[in-house]
């Protein structure tokens, strides 16, 4: 078991090496010159390099990722140079290890970047999660219960239309009526938990949560149900029944337990996915979390805070992977960790 | 737990008076679709007393599984439609509440499936679901239902029953499976137990293992054991009587040994055309039945085998194509029926099948 937990760890992170190696080929396979970026309109040969220099981007892209990765365990200094740290010595910016780069754009570290940014798309994802679950879960396994009636039909078409729903539209409508119009909450606002207490961290957090929870929900509803009813028709439910077990103990005990098992994956991944960011809803609401901050990044050719947010998020999701295998193997016995 | 009832005890004999054991009436289970109703079972009749063996003969999608899934009321709660009588101990159980039905299922009639290692819960130990078997239907602690699972998966023949108990059903091998499969459906000593091809799925030399524990234990609880098999070897071991089914209906039924040496139905005559014999002279040939299984939801015309049948012209006229022949006392006395439009079928069985599938036991006749 442990064993197993480090030899997945140790495959984790020969894959974010390759992904981070990824990320930079990628950037730097672009037409686009960074320094442009950084030196703006009418920006004349010589002090383009100059910016180049000053940026760290005339090294090959090779070089520039041994840096970040030699950055990552012992921190860096931006820009490292020598002849800079002898004239003018409160132009750098220090980035302890583990430092995932520097961004010029928004002057700060990309380590502070995320510890800004994390907690908020954290908190919409923890909120969001529990909506969905739930009730993806519980509409899900009641459509499947009640297969045929109208209460099926309806809770089937019903996802159906939410999950083609666009969720900057679900967004803007929950903002403009549920918030603005009827005043049933407060305008969205991210709250930490240090400042509003659980109560205004929560209310702040309500209108996000459901509009990023909508979309997964529905989804879940259509999954749980079909599961639900393909283990209805598993031959040792039909044991069950044959024993003579009441209704409820066939369904709740036998039957469900075996269809939730694929949920839980599917759930562990998608979380995992979400705490990289729900890129629409923060921007729908404003909130200042990872997602919106790629976009930031994206759109201003910010390397670092791009290759640290594509690193941040694989983490999570090789975190989550390794999670799900073990919670697998002890849900099902079948499954042994090897 | 001894609840009872006088007509529910388990270990009472049929009651005199009260008919038999296990009597199916006219029982037709039929399914509607959208493209019409599919008629599974059609219209079955059978009788089983206490201690004997009734073996259901017929191929894939015969409707063998679907009879025996509605004398145990499986069908209760889908789209099913279930008539006719089954009388179980002087109890009709289609006319039964679902909760009756229930209390009954795995107490007086259980069952044992074809593949137990689906038929097995993955995620629960073999001790576990034999423990729960036991405890729908009796009110103890769950120390006691499991120290009573060690009992059986011993009585049933699994090595070292303390330790096995907690393992889980994919631990076991396929024998074993089969084994704690059957000590959950004699767990409350039923009067009647279905088996529903209990050893298709296994090595064959397991098969002869679990048919002799389950004789042993017909023994041994004195109960109605209805086999469903396409093997009409195991047919031969085990059975009294045979009831050879074909497109939901029983088209032969008889003592086994009078059917299997004397069929009188050409379908049955394919049946044992189809099995190898072991001991088999070569002349002897494999006569395989030509064609599938009719569709339950259209099934034929007339006699629903004469598409596949090789003496439909021996028939005077289209009777075959136009008239479903009834299930009557053949010309072997009245324990034999068969559902055949063919006026001399012992002539044509002993000078045309036997011949071909075993030409010695052709001449000693």
């Amino acid at each position: 078991m442990i064993a197993y937990v480090v030899r997945r760890l140790f495959a984790g992170v020969i894959l974010l090496v390759v992904m981070s190696i990824v990320t930079f080929a990628l950037f730097f396979a672009s037409p686009i010159n960074p320094a442009d970026f950084s030196c703006g309109k009418n920006c004349s040969a010589e002090q383009k390099e100059q910016v180049s220099r000053a940026l760290g981007f005339e090294d090959s892209w090779v070089t520039q990722w041994g840096k970040f990765a030699k950055g990552v365990f012992v921190g860096r200094d931006f820009p490292d140079d020598p002849e800079l740290r002898k004239t003018a010595p409160e132009t750098i910016a220090h980035c302890p290890a583990p430092c995932l780069g520097y961004s010029r754009e928004r002057t700060s570290t990309v380590t502070d970047l995320i510890k800004d940014t994390l907690p908020v798309s954290l908190s919409i994802a923890v909120v969001a999660f529990f909506f969905w679950i739930v009730g993806g879960v519980l509409l899900g396994v009641t459509a499947a219960l009640r297969r045929g009636t109208i209460v099926d039909r309806g809770l089937v078409g019903i996802s159906l239309v939410l999950y083609a729903f666009p969720t900057f539209f679900i967004g803007l409508l929950l903002y403009k009526f549920v918030a603005v119009q009827w005043g049933w909450v407060d305008v969205p606002r991210y709250t930490t938990i240090e400042d509003g207490g659980i109560s205004g961290w929560l209310s702040g957090l309500l209108l996000p949560g459901i509009t990023l929870a909508v979309f997964f929900m529905a989804g879940y509803v259509r999954m749980t149900r079909a599961y639900v009813l393909e283990s209805f028709s598993e031959d040792y439910v039909r044991t069950a029944r044959a024993k003579g077990l009441p209704k409820r103990t066939v369904t709740f005990k036998h039957a469900l337990r075996a269809a939730l098992t694929p949920i839980v994956t599917m759930a562990g991944l998608d979380f995992a996915g979400l705490m990289g960011g729900a890129i629409i809803t923060e921007s729908v609401f404003n909130y200042p979390g990872l997602g919106k901050l790629a976009v930031l990044a994206n759109s201003d050719f910010d390397l670092p805070t791009l290759v640290g947010l594509v690193i941040l998020l694989a983490t999570f999701v090789i975190i989550a992977n390794i999670i799900v295998d073990l919670l697998y193997a002890v849900i099902d016995p079948r499954v042994r960790l090897s | 737990m001894d609840t009872i009832t006088p007509t529910t005890t388990p270990t009472s004999a049929a009651t005199p008076g009260t008919g038999p054991f296990l009597s199916v009436e006219d029982l037709r289970v039929h399914f509607p679709t959208s493209d019409g109703v599919v008629k599974a079972t059609d219209g079955l009749t059978f009788k089983l007393e206490r201690g004997t063996t009734l073996g259901i003969v017929g191929e894939s999608g015969s409707g063998k599984s679907v009879s025996s899934s509605a004398i145990l009321g499986l069908h209760r709660g889908s789209s099913a439609q279930v008539s006719g009588r089954i009388v179980l101990d002087g109890v009709d159980l289609l006319s039964l509440s679902d909760e009756e039905m229930r209390l009954r299922r795995g107490k007086e009639v259980s069952m044992i499936f074809q593949d137990p290692l689906s038929a097995m819960h993955p995620y629960f130990t073999v001790g576990n679901q034999i423990a729960e078997a036991y405890r729908v239907h009796n009110k103890v602690s769950k120390k006691v239902a499991k120290a009573r699972a060690v009992e059986m998966l011993d009585r049933v023949g699994i090595p070292q029953p303390d330790r096995r108990v907690d393992d889980y059903p994919h631990q076991f091998s396929g024998g074993m499976r089969q084994r704690a499969m059957i000590a959950m459906g004699l767990i409350n000593n039923p009067g009647l137990l279905i088996a529903d091809e209990p050893t298709t799925a296994l090595d064959v030399t397991v098969q002869a293992q679990i048919l002799d524990l389950l004789q042993d234990l017909q023994r041994e609880f004195d109960s109605a054991v209805i086999i469903i098999t396409h093997d009409l070897g195991v047919v031969a071991e085990m059975a009294d009587d045979v009831l050879v089914m074909y497109a939901g209906r029983a088209v032969e039924y008889g003592p086994a040994k009078e059917l299997l040496t004397h069929p009188e139905m050409p379908y049955t005559w394919g049946l044992l055309s189809s099995v190898p014999d072991v001991k088999g002279d070569t002349d002897a040939r494999l006569i395989p039945i030509p064609g599938n299984p009719p569709s339950l939801l259209n099934p034929p015309s007339g006699c629903p085998f004469h598409p596949r049948c090789a003496h439909r012209d021996k028939v005077p006229g289209d009777l075959c194509w136009t008239e479903r022949p009834e299930l009557l006392q053949g010309s072997r006395g009245p324990s034999h029926l068969k559902a055949c439009h063919l006026a001399n079928p012992d002539e044509i069985y002993r000078k045309e099948v036997l011949v071909e599938i075993a030409p010695e036991l052709a001449e000693e006749l």
